[in-house]
């Protein structure tokens, strides 16, 4: 079982990392393995809450939104330095989802999904209302990734395409990489645990708010990490990616991938972005069968794509 | 000035109204089957555009009359094969599913019905202002705040004095109990929703009046709705009542002093209430968590 499972994660690894050279040929582009890789991770971040806390935030686009606007506005004023503007996007996205979680925590079930959506309209808002700073309806433009320069070894991630793919990979890593770290921690395993029975974990003595706060403002800092990445990859921040329509894409995702396992939102994501990608190149009315696709996975397949093929296998 | 200012409130109240009207009807959908209905603001826009497509037939007075059970139909027949199959399931699964809804709503009467928005004519002696000092209160404005009175009215009768009604009321607070007392609680959740999708549609005809239509004008309702739920205390239609009016009033009276903020507004309010009264203005203890 052990060995099975490190097989796995060899293989994904192994897809991601060889991504550039596997996707030219078969009609894609690298940009879209790129965003891919992105808005998996903001997936992974809000199933980090939604699927291992069971707690159900819709308004994650929010920390996502602010974390590209962080990492924009500090390569435009601030500092040409794009490690500053990830570390920058993430603190932002962070500390707003910190403060208002100790605002959002004690609501449970639908109420707390209202208002988490309600709060995270108030980034929407700010973003679209605040055109001098935030560029308003059209966006934050007049930014762009910088090239890392590491004394010895110079990365050009502006231009070249593949060497920008592996840095936000590199990304990836590390906070995939803290995420997993936290998941098999004590803390992890308590997450679960109010996750499966909050009423028990409760009277174990386990303090389920303050847990769920930590569990909701760390799943913060990933997602404008996540973020920050997207303003990288479009060198643009749209305040549309603050929107609550952009929270429902990262919640079907996840479910698409599937909620309950680490990886499913990555597959969710990769699925949703190359459909969505096709389907506004074709027709012009793809919102409607994007909407459809929601219908039908949560008829059909609401344990998304691996809980199905893991079912079917046993 | 203070004519600046009572322009503004009234104009808050008016869109109170509407979110009253949107918000009741989400309360109720929410409080009984606990599911958060995003595409409350397409059947707002559904019973808009059937009012649209009445009027040439039956003018403007049948299209009010015939929309909203149109709609309420149409609603029910969502709820019948959507929407029930997920009673019992994670909130989140329902959510999801009317978030795609909203989309094809919105997208498929983009289809039907062009981009474009369309005007709705109202009778000519409701858009007659009353007098010429207080030019915005129009006839139709006041025929609006009277026709979301008369609803408001209609529907606290019903429940506090049908049977449906209490049933409603008895199952929003222990559904389970209801069940075992014999009442068809898949049927109670059915009529439910038709009357909360009948405000959705309501409000719908009446906003096709006032603001013209068009695909998109549900979704910017959706929110502040959800606001005046949340202000108001969930749990407590009479809450969402107050709180639908004063998130529209507050909106209205920021206009005058500081127009860029009319909309972070009650955002803030909502923000001040859960901090300093968690369940909001008439919640009670325990149901919001």
């Amino acid at each position: 079982m052990q060995s099975r499972k490190l097989i796995v994660l060899a293989a994904i690894w192994a897809v991601l990392l060889l991504a550039p050279y596997w996707m030219v040929p078969l009609g894609g582009y690298t940009a879209l393995a790129t965003r891919v890789l992105v808005l998996g991770l903001a997936a992974m971040s809000l199933n980090f809450l939604l699927g291992f806390t069971g707690v159900l935030s819709f308004g994650h686009a929010a920390y996502f939104g602010l974390g590209a606007y962080g990492a924009g506005l500090t390569l435009k004023y601030l500092a040409l330095s794009t490690p500053l503007a990830i570390v920058a996007g993430m603190l932002l996205g962070g500390l707003c989802g910190a403060i208002l979680g100790t605002l959002i925590v004690r609501r449970r079930g639908v109420y707390f999904a209202m208002v988490t959506i309600a709060f995270g309209q108030v980034f929407y808002y700010i973003a679209f209302q605040w055109s001098s700073l935030t560029g308003g309806d059209d966006g934050l433009r007049g930014f762009a990734r910088q090239p890392l320069d590491f004394g010895l070894l110079k990365l050009d991630i502006l231009t070249d395409a593949n060497s920008f793919y592996y840095f936000v990979l590199f990304c990836f890593a590390l906070v995939v990489g803290a995420m997993g770290f936290i998941l098999r921690s004590p803390f992890g395993r308590t997450m679960i645990a109010i996750r499966e029975n909050e009423r028990r974990s409760r009277f174990l003595g386990i303090p389920v708010e303050r847990h769920i706060w930590i569990a909701f403002t760390l799943s913060c800092f990933f997602m404008g990490a996540a973020g920050a990445l997207y303003a990288l990859v479009n060198n643009f921040a749209d305040p549309r990616g603050l929107h609550y329509s952009q929270s429902g894409d990262f919640v079907m995702m996840a479910v698409m991938g599937g909620m309950r396992s680490f990886w499913g939102p990555l597959l969710g994501a990769a699925v949703f972005v190359v459909l969505q990608d096709y389907l506004s190149s074709v027709t012009v009315n793809w919102m409607s069968f994007v909407g459809l696709l929601f219908v039908l996975v949560v008829l059909f397949f609401p344990r998304g794509l691996l809980g199905f093929f893991q079912r079917s296998r046993a | 000035m203070t004519l600046l200012l009572l322009f503004n409130i009234t104009n808050g109240l008016i869109v109170g109204a509407f979110y009253v009207l949107m918000a009741l009807g989400l309360s109720l959908i929410l409080n009984l089957s606990n599911v958060i209905n995003f595409a409350h603001g397409g059947f707002l826009v559904i019973g808009g555009y059937i009012a649209y497509a009445l009027t040439p037939y039956v003018g403007f007075w049948g299209a009010l009359l015939l929309a909203p059970p149109l709609t309420a139909i149409i609603g029910l027949a969502v709820e019948r094969v959507l929407i029930r199959p997920l009673y019992g399931r994670d909130p989140l699964y329902s959510l999801l599913l009317t978030f795609g809804l909203a989309f094809m709503i919105e997208d498929g009467t983009r289809f039907i019905f062009g981009p474009q928005g369309k005007p709705v004519a109202i009778p000519p002696f409701l858009a007659q202002p009353l007098s010429n000092d207080l030019f915005f209160i129009t006839g139709y404005r006041l025929f609006m705040v009277a026709v979301v009175f008369i609803a408001v009215a209609l529907l606290f009768i019903l429940l506090r004095y049908s049977r449906l009604g209490v049933r409603i009321r008895a199952g929003t607070l222990d559904l389970e109990t209801v069940a075992a007392l014999g009442i068809n609680v898949r049927m109670l959740r059915s009529l439910n929703f038709a009357v909360g999708i009948f405000l959705a549609g309501l409000s719908g005809v009446l906003a096709a009046g006032q603001l013209g239509l068009e695909p998109t004008m549900g979704t910017g309702l959706l929110m502040p709705s959800f606001i005046a739920i949340i202000v108001g205390g969930i749990g407590s239609l009479a809450g969402t009542l107050m709180g639908g009016l004063l998130i529209g009033v507050a909106s209205g009276v920021t206009a005058v002093f500081f127009p860029a903020a009319s909309e972070a507004v009650i955002y803030v309010l909502m923000a001040v209430i859960l901090l300093t009264r968690p369940r909001g203005l008439f919640g009670e203890e325990g149901m919001m968590s």
